[in-house]
């Protein structure tokens, strides 16, 4: 029982920590503890990172098999914490200026953020659902978090229903998963759906679950929510919702299907291939007429989980290793995106409309280098690291004999390098306007440098996440 | 007497009345919550159907962690509509629209 609980430690620390905070901030001076509270968040998102990714090894099983703590599993909690934490240390000057530093948002950020390690960890049906609702119910909360604004309840309100069908979806799913497998326990799952032999119940499970965890990590066709709340939430929540919890759906779904529909990779390989296929012309194609920065990062987050998906359709170890690396390098470079994104405004008022860039590069030719090299990245143009996550997963994909995906791919990647090249046009060709104003955080513009010098200097060894990937990988595909 | 397909069958009319209330409904935000609550519901009716026609406790077990969970989640969707209702006067489900999409 005692070893139980070490293992799941980090996620205790975090759950106890978040309702000792809440209980400090309502009894003392409420919002005035608000920038402490940021920073102290920040804080223990960083030590946990730090103790997770140095301390675990191996593979360890909690309250018999419904909690794993794994390679897969840490090198995802790292990720997720140390993109919660970027994320708030960048957003809390934005917060501060703008009066929406309550102490509530660094807390449900940590609850979201526990919900997300124990997605990540689950190794039953009831540890998903309840980790999957814990992130769910904080972040549609934080969606909202503008009260008074019309468009924040808006994107919070479309965001809950739509959020709550997909659950619904997914517990169907788990429902007849449940009935048909005879175990919520993924290791039963596992024994019950046979290559030769998968029935017609777990068949319908597995479908309504990967429908469900699709909307969570807005593939196509079930990507409707995402634009209006990236466009509704204020901009730091829209920074976290692109980072953090795409990690935790992406490895909540490379869990379920391999931890507990491994042995039938033939039957959702071509229901995540066709999602991929999807979301990556549609991402690539509909974010062409946007003029606001917020949906056109929506969309592009669009695009890139269709990448993502390409290489967990591929269903090899290899393609969750592509998987994980896509995704490390998707966070990075949404980090440092949006620290730019936070800190565009004219004389304090907050600008979304790409058009505002134009000629960025005569005021600012630092920042706007960085931004380029950014967009760039996201393109996937060659010597930047993001080009190496894209040839990775279409790697993954031309293993597994998937060629036409992979092309596919290709053909998408290019028709969505327009709209980033746009915005770099605008930075170094566009007409004279108005100039945004040249004040940035210090920690935003550390976020954007550290980012963009990382996709420069990544390609040598892509910081050596090759290597915990690969680890990762294998503990998950066996 | 009445076996397991039936729960099933009951089960799955109700998933499917909520989905489509969901999707119809053209008027109320009130009536989509009520579509949620009739899709966990649903499931709810799935879950303790197998765990009694398994002789297994866990999908009991797992009932009542859908039922905690939808409570939290109906209280917090009502916050969050009682919000927007300050800001916007009306709940009508054509008037959630100041974002297009």
């Amino acid at each position: 029982m005692s070893a139980d609980l070490t293992i799941l430690l980090p996620e205790i620390v975090l759950a106890v920590y978040a309702m000792a905070a809440l209980l400090f901030g309502v009894y003392t001076t409420k919002d005035k503890t608000a920038p402490m509270l940021t920073w102290g968040t920040a804080g223990i998102f960083a030590v946990l990172a730090f103790w997770i990714g140095f301390n675990g090894e191996g593979t360890n099983a909690a309250l018999g098999g419904m909690f794993v703590d794994d390679g897969f599993s840490r090198f995802a909690k790292v990720v997720i914490l140390i993109s919660a934490a970027a994320v708030l240390v960048m957003s809390e000057s934005y917060m501060a200026k703008r009066n929406l530093l309550r102490f509530e948002y660094p807390l449900l950020i940590a609850l979201a953020a526990t919900g997300m390690m124990v997605m990540v960890s689950a190794g039953d049906l009831i540890v998903l659902y309840m980790g999957l609702e814990l992130q769910s119910l904080s972040l549609y909360v934080v969606a909202s978090l503008r009260r008074d604004s019309v468009k924040s309840t808006e994107a919070g309100l479309k965001y809950f229903v739509l959020g709550a069908l997909s659950s619904g979806l997914l517990l169907y799913g788990c429902s007849l998963t449940y009935g048909y497998a005879g175990t919520t326990m993924f290791e039963g799952v596992i024994a019950a759906a046979n290559a030769e032999h998968i029935s017609l119940g777990l068949l319908f499970g597995l479908v309504f679950i990967v429908a469900g965890l699709a909307f969570k990590v807005s593939a196509a066709p079930f990507h409707m929510w995402t634009p209006d709340v990236y466009e509704g939430s204020p901009t730091p929540v829209t920074a976290f919702f692109a980072t953090a919890p795409k990690m935790a759906a992406m490895g909540l779904f490379a869990r379920v299907v391999h931890d507990a529909f491994g042995n039938v990779t033939a039957d959702w390989g071509q229901i995540v291939a066709f999602l991929s296929v999807a979301s990556m012309f549609l991402g690539a194609v509909a974010a062409i007429g946007q003029r606001d920065i917020k949906r056109l990062m929506a969309y592009s987050s669009i695009a890139h989980m269709g990448f993502a998906l390409m290489g967990l359709a591929s269903g090899t170890a290899f393609g969750v290793q592509a998987m994980l690396v896509y995704m490390a390098i998707y966070v990075t470079m949404n980090v440092g995106t949006f620290a730019f994104i936070l800190s565009m405004e004219r004389d304090g008022q907050v600008v979304t409309d790409i058009g505002a860039l134009n000629l960025y590069s005569k005021h600012e030719p630092l920042k706007a280098l960085a931004v380029l090299i950014l967009m760039f990245s996201l393109a996937g143009v060659p010597p930047l690291v993001g080009f190496f996550g894209k040839f990775y997963v279409l790697q993954a994909a031309v293993q597994a004999d998937m060629a036409w995906l992979a092309v596919a791919g290709v053909i998408a990647s290019v028709i969505g390098a327009f709209y980033y090249l746009r915005i770099v046009y605008y930075m170094y060709f566009g007409e004279e306007t108005e100039a945004l104003d040249p004040a940035m955080a210090p920690a935003q513009w550390v976020f954007l440098m550290a980012s963009a010098a990382i996709m420069v200097f990544g390609v040598i060894n892509l910081f050596g996440i090759e290597g915990p990937a690969v680890a990762a990988a294998a503990a998950l595909v066996n | 007497m009445v076996g397991l397909e039936h729960y099933l069958a009951v089960a799955a009319a109700l998933f499917v009345i909520g989905i489509f209330g969901i999707f119809l409904n053209r008027k109320n935000v009130i009536i989509l919550l009520m579509s949620i609550e009739l899709i966990l519901l649903a499931v709810n009716i799935n879950l303790v159907a197998f765990s009694a026609f398994l002789g297994d406790l866990v999908g009991q077990i797992f009932t009542l962690f859908v039922l905690t969970v939808a409570a939290a989640e109906a209280a917090i969707g009502l916050a969050i509509l009682v919000c927007f209702f300050r800001n916007r006067g009306t709940i009508d489900v054509e008037d959630v629209n100041v974002m297009k999409g």
